[in-house]
């Protein structure tokens, strides 16, 4: 078995089908019995039928990065084995009905035969569940009480027959661990009870919140949909706005006019939904009125591969909307990241009234993981309004660019915001030397107090590093990961969690290098170009991926190490 | 004139409108609608997207978010969103909100946000020189539609009492007390108020001029019931004489803003709301 302190345990089946189900009582028992846990999934993009694969690691320490090895493959259709392919290696345990191992060698268990004793043929997931539960080593009442928890609800011949699919799944599981000599090295570590467990997409709707947002705008698309949704699932407790809007032309429109009067509005979309949001991005930029856009990004062009994931979108966000008008983009790395980013992201947009992007992708916002907790004082609000007065100037020139927003109904003055080129008062005009450019000047120098702002980039590895690696955004663990597996001298990793602007010290760090090599979910290196147009670095050693699958750890390892 | 200086909402502007334009005949109107209605000019808003028309909230003594060409009703919808306390006229073209922003009119007047709409109809793209818009008559001639205009006209009033619009009126002009009443009512009323005024275009608009829209329209007779959706449906159908009045009614609909939870029993604003850490430990615990 590959893993020394853990495993890897991948779920393979049709969307509809049990996948979900087993992952989401596997992980929470994983955790319960002290383990950390890891899981990323890919789907097709279809309401059932098809080939998903969940890959959950259950581990002693803390990682969250994608695998290629699989320790226990649960096949629950035909077709599986076969399309990882590679990815099955000799070390790899196959657990399925016969008709489902693709007539590859693996352990034939009669999920369905089992359950049909019990009942009905639709239990079989609870006895794949117990397999692996019993596989693990996971104790038996915790299993049980957490599928108890899952089926809350249901009726109680449906409870008591899944715990009863389980159980005879278990028990099964309990003997081929006996039986193969299996043992994972698993042990509990103490903190992970301190430690949530949730996806990036939770992360980041938790984090949106404790950020003080108080409404979300969207138009369905996928990986962007999630936060809304789940946005939606918190407005029964908290307040919030939520609204579903015709186009995502009609959602940065009406976030725009939310924030103008004193609202906090989140949008939330992929690729072609933003492409739809450029025209409103650059009248944020012209009216100064603060927006945070969370950009799940998938792999483009067009419709492109809707369910996947990529880091195509970096060029997209940045250059977004016409004209000339400063931007902020963070891209999170982590699920922790997701949530601090979000929450900063909203205090970001309201100090310097500027768009505020979060660049994510289906991999971030889909995987789950166990991290620390927030802490007891998890809200973060900084509001910047103002009350107004008579005479009341919403485009002050000041000398740091930033003007004291007000909003209607707060104050005696009149809130006036343009999208033409306009006065100190938001009144067009066609003034060209006298207040078309000190209002060009004024918004453009709201970026030397925003750079004074920006999230350092964080460097592991060798500080005497000679070769440094470059990253951003989701690629940060398996990177991460892979340079401690590769432990060589002089390698270093920097990860840069905010694109736009970059930090000047991003420079100095690759200066230092002898080479840089460029980490990147996309095909042509975006960020690198961006490095190298920024900095004056040269990056000619560009590690790329772009089928619509992450990175994963194995696969870093060999990539860096032939680069080395 | 003499009630437009003393009028708080009057910002006495320099004004960009061809002389003789309808728009300055509109401007007037919405002036002494504000001042008699006595609106507390702090919590009023005036939201436009771009062409001459949506010029005119920057000529009223306001607040006002002079977004993009055609997206004043996602805009308009946003500031009720945050604050349903604030009254919301919307005030823009043609082209602004039958064209560039048609699909926003449709799904703004399913939802039903609390706003007042006016649409300086001048049946023409003014500001970009005379092309058509979405209301121009067939067989119009035009810079861009040399031939003649080949699309059916958009019947913006057919089309929201099809989709149930709250307040359906058309007002015209050539009868200034006519607009005054009914503009007032749109304000009035709770739900989107649809009010598509006839406007000249001088410049041009050479056949919807003044003396056609005073020869080609007439009042909605006395006997119309403007909750009748059938009746309003066939009057709005009517174009010899264009009909003038409200046309439909549909009151009780339940507002955008009042259907969001959060504003059920309480219209507090959002800038005047702020989560804890207790609840938000409550929901970050559920992932423990
Ligand atoms: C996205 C976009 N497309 C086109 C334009 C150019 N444009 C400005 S106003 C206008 C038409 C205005 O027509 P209407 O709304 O009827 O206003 P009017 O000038 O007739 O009062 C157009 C096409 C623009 N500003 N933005
Ligand atoms: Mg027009």
């Amino acid at each position: 078995m590959n893993n020394q302190r853990g495993c890897t345990v991948v779920l393979g089946g049709e969307a509809g089908q049990g996948v979900q189900y087993i992952e989401s009582v596997l992980v929470r028992v994983a955790k319960e019995s002290g383990f950390h846990v890891f899981a990323d999934k890919e789907y097709m993009s279809r309401i059932r039928g098809g080939i998903n694969t969940t890959v959950i690691r259950i581990h002693s320490e803390r990682l969250q990065a994608h695998v290629e090895g699989i320790d226990v493959l649960v096949v629950l259709n035909r077709g599986v084995v076969s399309r990882l392919g590679g990815r099955v290696g000799t070390g790899t345990l196959i657990i399925g009905e016969e008709s489902s191992l693709d007539g590859g060698e693996g352990v034939a268990v009669p999920f369905a035969a089992i359950a049909l004793e019990i009942g009905r043929k639709i239990y079989a997931n609870s006895v794949a569940l117990g397999t692996v539960c019993g596989l693990l080593g996971i104790d038996r009442d915790r299993m049980a009480d957490q599928v108890g928890r899952q089926l809350s609800g249901k009726d109680d011949e449906v409870v008591r027959a899944n715990l009863l699919a389980a159980t005879r799944g278990y028990d099964l599981g309990v003997d081929l661990r006996r039986d193969k000599g299996i043992d994972f090295g698993l042990k509990p570590a103490a903190d992970v009870a301190e430690h949530l467990l949730l996806s990036g997409t939770e992360a980041l709707a938790l984090g949106a919140l404790a950020g003080g947002c108080n409404a979300v705008f969207a138009y369905p698309m996928t990986p962007g949909t999630g936060v809304f949704t789940q946005l939606a699932q918190f407005s029964r407790e908290v307040d919030l706005v939520v609204e579903q809007v015709e186009d995502e032309i009609g959602v940065i429109n009406m976030a725009l006019g939310a924030w103008y009067a004193g609202g906090r509005a989140l949008v939330t979309t992929s690729g072609g939904g933003f492409a739809l949001m450029t025209e409103g991005v650059s009248l944020a930029g012209m009216i100064e009125t603060p927006v945070v856009i969370h950009l799940g990004q998938r792999p483009g062009p067009a419709t492109g591969l809707p369910t996947r994931t990529e880091q195509g979108d970096l060029n997209l966000a940045l250059y977004a909307g016409h004209g000339e008008f400063p931007r902020i983009i963070l891209a999170p790395g982590t699920i922790e990241q997701c949530f601090s980013f979000a929450r900063k992201a909203f205090n970001l947009a309201d100090a310097f009234q500027v768009p505020v992007f979060l660049l994510t992708d289906q991999y971030l916002v889909d995987s789950i993981a166990t991290i620390p907790d927030f802490g007891g004082n998890p809200v973060e609000i900084d509001q910047r309004v103002v009350e107004t007065g008579e005479g009341y100037r919403r485009y002050r020139l000041t000398a740091d660019g930033i003007s004291p927003r007000g909003i209607p109904g707060y104050g005696s003055g009149s809130v006036c915001v343009d999208s033409d080129e306009h006065d100190e008062w938001g009144r067009i005009t066609e003034d060209l030397d006298g207040v078309r450019v000190p209002m060009a000047d004024k918004r453009l120098r709201k970026l030397d107090g925003l750079r004074r702002e920006v999230l350092d980039p964080e460097l592991t590895g060798d500080p005497d590093y000679s070769t440094l690696i470059v990253g951003w955004g989701s690629t940060c663990g398996v990177i991460r990961e892979a340079l401690a597996a590769l432990a060589v001298p002089g390698l270093a990793f920097l990860f840069c969690p905010q694109v736009w602007p970059l930090p000047e010290t991003v420079a100095g760090h690759l200066a230092r290098a002898r080479r840089i090599i460029a980490v990147e979910n996309n095909q042509a290196g975006q960020f690198a170009d961006l490095l190298q147009r920024e900095t004056g670095a040269w990056i000619a050693t560009r590690i790329l991926k772009y089928n619509g699958m992450p990175f994963a750890v194995e696969e870093l390892v060999a990539r860096i190490g032939g680069e080395l | 004139m003499k009630e437009q200086t003393a009028n708080e909402f009057d910002n006495r502007p320099e004004m960009a409108w061809c002389p003789g334009c309808g728009n300055y005949a509109i401007r007037n109107l919405m002036l002494q609608v504000l001042g008699e209605m006595r609106l507390e000019r702090e919590n009023l808003v005036f939201v436009s997207g771009i062409g001459q028309a949506a010029k005119a909230p920057q000529y009223y003594n306001v607040s006002y978010f002079n977004g993009l060409h055609g997206r004043a009703l996602p805009a308009a919808t946003g500031i009720k969103a945050a604050n349903p306390r604030l009254t919301v006229v919307v005030e823009s073209g043609d082209g602004d909100m039958y064209g560039e922003g048609g699909n926003h009119f449709l799904h703004a007047i399913r939802r039903n946000p609390d706003l007042t709409v006016i649409v300086h109809n001048n049946m023409v793209y003014g500001l970009t020189k005379g092309q058509a818009s979405p209301t121009t008559p067939l067989g119009t001639v035009t810079p861009a539609q040399v031939h003649g205009v080949a699309a059916a006209p958009l019947n913006p009033l057919a089309l929201a009492i099809s989709l149930d619009a709250s307040f359906v009126a058309r007002v015209s002009v050539h009868r200034p007390e006519v607009m005054k009443a009914i503009v007032r009512q749109a304000i009035e009323h709770r739900g989107f108020s649809l009010v598509d005024v006839f406007q000249s275009c001088v410049t041009f608009n050479k056949v919807n001029t003044l003396r056609w829209f005073t020869d080609n329209t007439s009042e909605v007779p006395p006997g119309h019931d403007p909750s009748d959706r059938q009746a309003a449906f066939a009057m709005a159908l009517r174009e010899d004489p264009w009909p003038i009045g409200v046309l439909y009614r549909h009151h009780g609909r339940q507002t955008f803003e009042k259907g969001q939870k959060m504003y059920h029993a309480d219209d507090t604003p959002l800038f005047r709301r702020r989560i804890d850490d207790a609840a938000m430990r409550t929901l970050i615990g559920r992932y423990r």
